[in-house]
């Protein structure tokens, strides 16, 4: 069993007393300590700023040329806190109780109310920072509403709210650099963990300009990786994210929880063709006034898509608004699983539109005919910019088609309560740990969670390990631990070097996203995922033979880059495979078919599955090994969603 | 459709490049640019030649790492818009297309048509953030923004660092990145209290990192994909040269 | 942050202020001189243009911008060349393709080669007038005027040895004015064809070096604004691209055809 280390007491309290509770590093040893940052993301960059401000040493490790490009600066909807300056009954408790209910009650109540107490802090940091958050004419914040809650608590800046939060964190980031408190390695990839007597001591990277491979130490690694999304292939993602940084720790021994809670997100830009290398979101703010719907008749969705009607010709009595019709209390603004559920839901019907007829309408007719077009503009301005650019249609003019699309993963290294990993010395930030979004997340949380994350929850925890370390010394750079790890990445490097086969790294990555998202995506049966396990079997072994590899080490190799990625990838889909099938409940964004209610939501089965499914690695070929951390709710009451 | 590609290759940033024509076939018209290039990649690869290294990530125009000078225009020939988002449909069959790095002192080749835009982040750290530390600020809504500040702000800060400015400026400046950041902190209240310091440590940075002059052609603001506008540049002189001339703060002891 | 050390004029905005100065005040020159040589337009002989002639060689506080002016087009020219060598140093490597056209006007990018064309023409202008008239190379001339009625009586080329010094003698309400004919000269350069030529060229490029330079120097001094910037350009199209150059370039022309 887990411990989740979760401090006793009354919940509201438990944040507070463990602050005091932990031990504190002395301003003039933190100088002492060193600390490595994977990742640059809004975890990740807010955690190394405010670690380099604490003293400690900090060195940062992102792939891209600059921090500023994490993923995390495509987030587009907004920031959720409970500050409840609309007056409209928000609260802390309220967010929590959102935001567990949202989770499917998958997710660990201390670390949901923890995310619920700080958020009111970000908010104060980011605008302290020089983040422009839209205002109202009076001055002060505005804020809009998102899917799964009814109180307006979530800060925006137009459409790109991530990227604001992210150039805020990037520029405390930077302010620490220039002060050279954080050394910054860009264009730098985490391929291994050095551990030393069981503790996290360092890492291998490689510099993919030179491809150097080189030993780093520290005193504690931060994983802020982000998700691992682009296991199928296609997803909301950056063409980059990868799950190498967590997979490679995991096989050095940290656990990786629920690995199949992933989240499809419902408004995404359909797919249009096998060329296809990622897919773009349109933000769930869309929904505030977006209405989804269908023909009602198939004999209708058929000739929308041959292309003999168009939207506009549907009369209203004709169009199925199936969010509205289901859910009437939430209508538009259900939770994302059950958004993408019924979508999917439509389009197996036989009701789906566009050519490929995999896709539903989000219509704004009535939006512009009640708020005017000018206004539909200033509120969405750039997101019907981006559709149109991307489909050549005018959104003000017809209704934007959309699909569901992998957008988040709930899932990652398990981590406890400070947020470390199984090894000691090794914590996980962000999208890349499981901790509090359960089985689904809700829109605006996950910028809520990095940022708490980096800003409020490491810089104390971080130094409770640093304190009990007992000792001041430098990590030992000759340590044959490091030696020993580089080699093994060199010999994987190699390996991966000499696959000369006939198949590109992109042409199985697809082969694998196609799997997934077949077998474990928006529903999931045993059947399906015991197949799908064979498949990603085989699609391993085809990796090892078929594959291409080209060109060397000591060059910018992007060939190779991409194939140490899905390698990982394949493996832990397999991962995601064997969580899914453990998992015979449905619950948030994972649907098993065979546990539904007879309205056709997911059922959960608080008596079997009420747990966090925490797989060990056991070496290569060999079947993972389930640990469960039991999850206890002592302040609210499962029941079953509901969002009518 | 087919199209015949004229793509700079070079090795490292120590070898000299060249030009080399690749056919591009059976292109379809909403293919963005990248999954054109991703087409060609792959038909290299399964030929055992080396593929085109290019700069991409979100694919969704907003995390700045595309770039590419595509027939003499950054980012490609269409206005607002990223390489990422650029569609095939812009094109037409049997085109020729010129594809070049990033041409710039300061924007080494790193590889083909990637190139080093670490300057950048440089000039960030001279002065593009509020000296806070995390924690122990005020409430949010203790300070009032009028909305027209906010909005103007925000427009500012929605650069994404992509670097088209100076590709496209012919005198491969940067006054276009360098006076957007200034100018989102210089309208902020929270970005007064070192307002001028600022404005000379990011100019003096730009400098020394060896970009060009700015002569006001206004060829930055038309190939900006996010639309930073040219008055954030009039914004920066006059914030410049108000901290040399008049507000130089200092203390008289 | 800290970045007070660094004096203005080492840094690049603290050059292109210089640029945008100089030029401003080298347009308000033009403003000024096109004023004064509306004159030649006078059917009277010279006699107007010839004394203001005078007035702008002699009087103290017009001597002293006269220097500026000087120092100002050539700090102008040697900052520009400053600059435009930092700048070639920016793109070591050009472009093999490069769409100018669709991203910017040509005289925003060719204000070199338009401020080569302009400085020529300065250095010709000056050698052709300047320099002639302040070694007295030009020929001399008398004018005898009614002041009452204001109607020319006479006018008189002198020789060299009648003239002495610039005068202005009245008897008996008459008016005699002794001066350096510096409207003959003008008159006589400009029955060149080459020079005319040059001259209507150079004006054409003073026209489209404005355009952009006039609203430019506003910029660079960070003068930019929504409500104002549309007045600015509308000067510096219409007086500054077009009124000015034309009715300059008038004046060759109307020499030339006048015989």
């Amino acid at each position: 069993m887990l411990d989740s280390k979760v401090p006793a007491g009354p919940l509201a309290e438990k944040w507070s007393k463990h602050k005091f509770n932990m031990k504190l590093v002395n301003p003039a040893n933190k100088r002492k300590f060193t600390i490595i940052v994977v990742g640059t993301g809004l975890a990740g960059a807010s955690a190394a700023a405010s670690l380099a401000e604490l003293g400690y040493n900090v060195k940062t490790f992102c792939y891209q040329d600059s921090p500023r490009r994490a993923h995390s600066i495509a987030a587009q909807g907004g920031i959720n806190a409970a500050k409840n300056y609309q007056n409209d009954g928000d609260s802390v408790f309220r967010l929590f109780y959102d935001t567990i209910k949202g989770g499917d009650y998958r997710a660990r109540e201390a670390n949901v109310y923890r995310l619920a107490e700080v958020s009111v802090n970000i908010i104060d940091q980011c605008v302290a920072q020089g983040v422009p958050f839209a205002r109202e004419y009076g001055g002060l914040l505005d804020n809009r509403s998102f899917g799964g809650s009814q109180v307006s608590r979530t800060f925006y800046a137009r459409g790109q709210t991530g990227q604001q939060l992210l150039l805020g964190a990037y520029s405390a980031l930077n302010r620490q650099i220039h002060k050279g408190k954080v050394k910054s390695y860009t264009r730098h990839e985490m391929l291994d963990l050095v551990k030393i007597d069981g503790q996290a001591k360092g890492i291998i990277t490689r510099d993919l300009v030179t491809g150097k491979i080189e030993s780093h130490e520290a005193h504690a690694v931060l994983l802020c990786t982000g998700g691992y999304g682009n296991v199928f292939f296609l997803s909301t993602n950056a063409m980059g994210c990868n799950v190498t940084a967590s997979w490679r720790a995991h096989k050095r021994g940290a656990l990786f929880a629920n690995p199949c809670y992933t989240q499809i997100h419902p408004t995404c830009i359909p797919v249009t063709g096998d060329h296809q290398s990622k897919l773009t979101l349109m933000s769930e703010s869309l929904r505030n006034d977006g209405r989804v719907w269908v023909p009602k008749t198939k004999e209708l969705a058929a000739k929308l898509r041959k292309g003999e009607l168009t939207a506009a010709d549907i009369k209203e009595d004709d169009r199925d608004y199936f969010l509205e019709r289901k859910y009437p209390s939430f209508g538009n603004l259900v939770p994302r699983d059950v958004a993408s559920r019924n979508a999917k839901e439509m389009v197996d019907d036989g009701r789906g539109v566009g050519k490929t007829g995999v896709a539903v309408y989000l219509d704004f007719a009535e939006a512009i005919e009640r708020l005017g077009e000018d206004t539909v503009r200033a509120k969405y301005g750039n997101l019907f910019d981006m559709y149109a650019k991307i489909t050549d249609e005018n959104p003000y003019k017809q209704p934007m088609r959309i699909y569901p699309a992998v957008h988040y993963t709930m899932g990652g290294v398990w981590v406890d309560y400070n947020l470390m990993t199984t090894i000691p010395g090794l914590y996980c930030l962000g999208e890349a740990n499981f901790s509090d979004h359960g089985a689904n997340r809700l829109g605006a949380s996950a910028l809520m969670q990095g940022l708490s994350d980096g800003y409020f929850v490491i810089p104390y925890t971080v130094g409770d390990y640093l304190a009990n370390l007992g000792s001041f010394a430098p990590v030992d750079k000759n340590h044959p631990a490091f030696e020993q790890t580089r080699k093994e990445v060199e010999e994987n490097v190699n390996k991966l070097l000499a696959l000369r086969g006939t198949k590109t790294v992109d042409d199985i990555h697809k082969e694998l996203g196609l799997i997934m998202w077949e077998y474990c995506g928006m529903a999931r049966t045993a059947e399906g995922l015991t197949k799908a396990k064979g498949l990603i079997q085989n699609l391993k072994k085809d990796f090892w033979t078929n594959a291409n590899v080209l060109g060397e080490n000591e060059e910018m190799n992007m060939s190779l880059e991409k194939a140490g990625r899905v390698a990982d990838f394949i493996e832990l889909g397999e991962l995601m495979v064997d969580d899914a099938l453990n998992r015979a409940e449905s619950c948030g964004g994972h649907f098993r078919l065979e546990s539904q209610t007879e309205e056709g939501e997911a059922k959960r089965n608080d008596e079997e599955y009420a747990y966090v499914a925490a797989w060990e690695y056991k070496g290569e070929n060999q079947p993972e090994v389930l640990h469960k951390e039991e999850l206890i709710f002592e302040n609210v009451k499962l029941t079953q969603r509901s969002y009518k | 459709m087919n199209l015949t590609l004229k793509v700079w290759r070079q090795k490292n940033d120590k070898s000299t490049g060249q030009f080399v024509t690749i056919q591009a076939k059976d292109i379809a018209d909403d293919m963005s640019f990248l999954e054109m290039l991703d087409i060609v990649n792959d038909d290299l690869t399964r030929k055992g030649e080396d593929p085109i290294y290019f700069d991409h990530d979100c694919r969704e125009g907003i995390c700045g790492m595309c770039s590419l000078v595509i027939n003499g225009r950054a980012h490609g020939p269409n206005q607002g818009t990223t390489t990422c988002q650029l569609h095939m449909r812009s094109f037409h069959d049997g085109q020729t297309i010129v594809i070049e790095p990033w041409r710039a002192a300061a924007f080494p080749v790193l590889k083909d048509l990637a190139v080093d835009r670490t300057a950048f982040d440089r000039i960030q750290h001279a002065g593009g953030y509020v000296n806070i530390n995390t924690g122990g600020v005020p409430d949010a809504n203790t300070i009032a923004i009028p909305k027209v500040i906010a909005d103007e702000a925000f427009e500012s800060a929605t650069c994404i660092g992509c670097g088209a400015c100076v590709a496209a400026c012919k005198n491969a400046s940067a006054m276009l990145f360098v006076s957007a950041k200034v100018s989102q902190f210089a309208l902020l209240p929270q970005g007064q209290t070192e307002r001028y310091e600022r404005a000379q440590a990011m100019v003096d940075q730009m400098d020394a990192e060896g970009f060009g002059n700015c002569t006001n052609t206004g060829a930055c603001e038309a190939e900006c994909p996010v639309g930073i506008k040219l008055t954030n540049i009039a914004r920066l002189n006059r914030e410049y040269l108000s901290a040399k001339v008049l507000s130089q703060r200092d203390i008289h002891a | 942050m800290s970045s007070k050390s660094k004096p203005l004029f080492s840094s690049s905005l603290g050059k292109k202020l210089i640029m945008s100065l100089t030029g401003l005040f080298l347009c308000m020159f033009l403003l000024i001189h096109l004023i004064g040589n509306l004159q030649l337009f006078n059917n009277d002989a010279g006699y107007a243009f010839n004394k203001y002639a005078v007035f702008m060689t002699t009087f103290p506080p017009i001597k002293v911008v006269s220097y500026l002016l000087y120092a100002s087009v050539i700090i102008h020219a040697i900052y520009a060349l400053v600059l435009t060598l930092k700048n070639k140093s920016a793109r070591p490597v050009g472009y093999n393709q490069s769409a100018g056209s669709a991203n910017s006007k040509w005289n925003s990018r060719n204000m070199g080669i338009l401020g080569t064309v302009l400085l020529v023409f300065i250095a010709t202008h000056m050698s052709n007038f300047w320099w002639k008239y302040h070694n007295d190379q030009v020929p001399y001339i008398e004018y005898k005027t009614d002041l009452k009625t204001g109607q020319q009586l006479e006018v008189r080329e002198l020789t060299a040895n009648e003239f002495t010094v610039y005068s202005v003698q009245v008897e008996n309400g008459i008016e005699t004015v002794q001066a350096r004919d510096l409207y003959k000269q003008v008159d006589f350069a400009f029955q060149s064809l080459p020079l005319v030529a040059l001259y209507v060229i150079a004006m054409a490029a003073l026209a489209f070096h404005l355009i952009h330079g006039f609203q430019s120097a506003f910029q660079t001094v960070g003068f930019n604004h929504k409500r104002y910037i549309g007045c600015i350009r509308t000067i510096g199209v219409w007086l500054f691209g077009v009124i000015i150059p034309v009715l300059f370039a008038l004046m060759p022309l109307y020499f030339f055809f006048k015989g």
